[in-house]
């Protein structure tokens, strides 16, 4: 490892603290989020959900209603004592989707920024820039104009010179969006290994569940401004306690009251009637009748039976390629994940009935506070 | 920074012109390139020569050059930070201060000429002052020339370089700012730069326009010869008959366009920023 890495890699250490209240019109965003140096916190949510006013915020870009943010010993911003550390003061670092490479600067001059504005002679930040350009995997490209690179280099390019800033706060917006597969997996491994050794508390925003799964330690789900749920991202994919999170871990979750007809059922708001004997009980508890609950299952462990059998009634309401083969939208949103074989037998028409039954071993089931 | 992609002959990118445009088209370069090819065809090249070379042409040549590099550099100095203000600033005291920069494009020069004289005369607003207190009297010198053109050409560099400014955006200063570069070096190392097309642009037109005044002259500095009788005074009193002969004002017109293909042709060719 080049000497700038080494010394980079030294540089970070600050825990980033973040409280964060945002009012904008009919939109409030109130999250608190802790990032640990060496850390990734992925938030994930809807568009929409505040992601990208969180990381404004924190980067010091955008007036908060009511925020504290510190990194470290640091106090970034304090609305109650009057705090706001300018962005070029924070050591908070953006790495976004577009890679915003200085057109007018050479790909060494770009990765030399931060030290030069920093007051770093010529000479010795250009020496670093180089060496930050081949931990990126990017030796020999110091001459090159951005104008010459493909999206993915350019990406590498704007990740050497956010390390070259020596960060204590990396805000990453969505940085492998605009990349093919790939290019982002590749990135996404360098961004780990980096972004571990910086000792950088960062920050990554995402929709992609493949960017909670590998790069973060702590995923932050937001929602309409405020956290619906967080924890590690294994925990948070494998039992979501939130419709988006469900969806975005490619489950089915049905929301509903607890019915007892002879044995437990799950009545969802949308009409599905699932029996819960043999079903994981997540949280929250045994499920007594009239209680609410959510039931979340893989698409695959859905099965079309016959009119006779055990299961409930809904009706086809779309139909699109899927991990099996084919996936069909069923009544209240449920994804049903068919093999070739079978959805060749069934009607799949939009309209057609469908009976539907669920393998109880492959379901979680939560039981929700009482509202 | 978006660059301008370049469309020549063969290429798709005049599809879907209709036909019918041509016609007009072809009359506006008629327009604007026989009038010159006229002068062109007047001119006594027997005695072009001994026109351009004369002591006045070449004096009013010299007065001209030296009043339009003056008065550039001072719409450079004064425009660009005004350009970088008006193009950040938001709200109806922007809207207002722009088109105040506009309006010297709109008045007639003579009309800038008296506003000036208004203003900087001795009994002017602030000319009162300027003689009362420092005994400095400006209309009818050089430099009433150089503050002439600078009043006509400022508009040029302001509202090009505003535009540009406008185009390029502020996302790549924030990623400047993120990395820890303060407000003057992100408008020194990102934002100038990255405009720096705009800006050449903007300043070869102000020059241009500065070379070319008249009106504003003529009224607030006056047609002295070799103190303000600058190229297009000089042509003027030419044409008029007043001491020399009209094929002198067709010569001095021709050496006015030579200069102006120059400074055309010089600020094609350097293009800052351009990938090699």
């Amino acid at each position: 490892m080049s000497d700038a890495a080494r010394e980079g890699r030294m540089s970070g250490g600050e825990i980033l603290r973040g409280r964060v209240r945002v009012r904008r019109g009919d939109f409030a965003l109130d999250v608190a989020i802790e990032a640990r140096p060496g850390g990734i916190v992925a938030v994930v949510g809807p568009n929409g959900a505040g992601k990208s006013t969180l990381l404004g915020a924190l980067a010091g870009l955008l007036a908060v209603d009511d925020a504290r943010v510190t990194s470290g010993d640091r106090v970034l911003t304090d609305t109650a004592g009057g705090v706001h550390v300018g962005a070029e003061r924070r050591s908070a670092v953006l790495l976004g989707q577009d890679a915003l490479v200085f057109p007018h600067l050479s790909v060494r001059e770009n990765v030399a920024f931060a030290p030069r504005a920093a007051g770093v002679r010529r000479a010795q930040a250009r020496r670093s820039a180089d060496e930050w350009l081949s931990a990126v995997g990017l030796d020999g490209f110091g001459d090159r104009r951005p104008g010459q690179l493909s999206g993915g280099q350019r990406q590498r390019v704007a990740l050497a010179r956010a390390l070259a800033a020596r960060p204590s706060v990396l805000l990453l917006d969505e940085p492998f969006a605009q990349l093919d597969v790939r290019t982002a997996a590749e990135l996404r491994d360098l961004v780990r290994e980096q972004v571990r050794g910086s000792g950088a508390a960062a920050v990554l925003v995402t929709h992609d569940v493949v960017d909670a799964l590998t790069l973060a330690d702590h995923v932050l789900v937001l929602h309409d401004g405020v956290v619906v749920e967080e924890g590690t991202p294994l925990d948070v994919l494998t039992d979501p306690a939130h419709a988006f999170t469900a969806a975005l871990a490619g489950l089915n979750l049905v929301a509903g009251t607890v019915f007892d007809d002879g044995e437990r059922v799950l009545v969802g708001d949308d009409g599905p009637r699932l029996p819960l004997a043999g079903v994981v009980t997540a949280a929250g508890g045994e499920p007594v009748p009239g209680a609410r609950a959510q039931l979340t299952f893989p698409p695959a462990a859905v099965s079309v039976v016959g009119a006779a059998d055990r299961g409930w009634d809904s009706v086809v309401v779309d139909v699109e390629p899927g991990p099996a083969a084919v996936r069909v939208r069923t009544t209240g949103d449920v994804l049903v994940d068919l093999a070739p074989a079978d959805a060749a037998a069934l009607d799949l028409r939009l309209g057609a009935p469908l009976r539907l039954a669920v393998a109880p071993s492959a379901a979680r089931l939560r039981t929700l506070p009482d509202a | 920074m978006v660059r301008a992609v370049r469309t020549g002959p063969g290429d798709v990118g005049g599809w879907g012109a209709p036909r019918l445009l041509w016609a007009p088209a072809a009359l506006a370069v008629g327009l604007l390139v026989l009038p010159v090819v006229a002068l062109v065809v007047r001119a006594d090249w027997s005695s072009l020569l001994s026109d351009i070379t004369s002591p006045a042409a070449l004096a009013a040549l010299r007065l001209s050059l030296l009043t339009s590099l003056a008065a550039t550099a001072i719409c450079v100095v004064l425009g660009v930070p005004l350009a970088v203000l008006l193009a950040r600033a938001s709200g109806w005291l922007s809207e207002v201060l722009r088109a105040l920069v506009t309006l010297p494009l709109v008045l007639p020069p003579t009309v800038g000429g008296i506003a000036l004289l208004y203003l900087l005369g001795r009994r002017g607003l602030l000319g009162q002052s300027l003689d009362a207190w420092f005994g400095i009297r400006l209309p009818f010198t050089t430099a009433a020339v150089v503050i002439a053109g600078a009043f006509v050409a400022m508009p040029f560099l302001v509202l090009g370089l505003e535009g540009a400014l406008r185009t390029a955006g502020t996302q790549y200063e924030v990623v400047a700012a993120t990395l820890g570069a303060s407000r003057w070096t992100v408008l020194r190392r990102i934002t100038l730069p990255l405009v720096a097309p705009g800006l050449v642009s903007g300043t070869v037109l102000c020059f241009a326009r500065a070379l070319g005044e008249f009106g504003a002259t003529a009224l607030f500095a006056g047609n002295t010869p070799g103190v303000t009788q600058t190229m297009p005074l000089a042509i003027y009193s030419a044409f008029n008959g007043a001491g020399v002969t009209q094929g002198a004002a067709v010569a001095l017109s021709l050496l006015l366009v030579a200069a102006a293909i120059v400074v055309l042709l010089v600020a094609r060719a350097w293009r800052p920023g351009r990938v090699g």
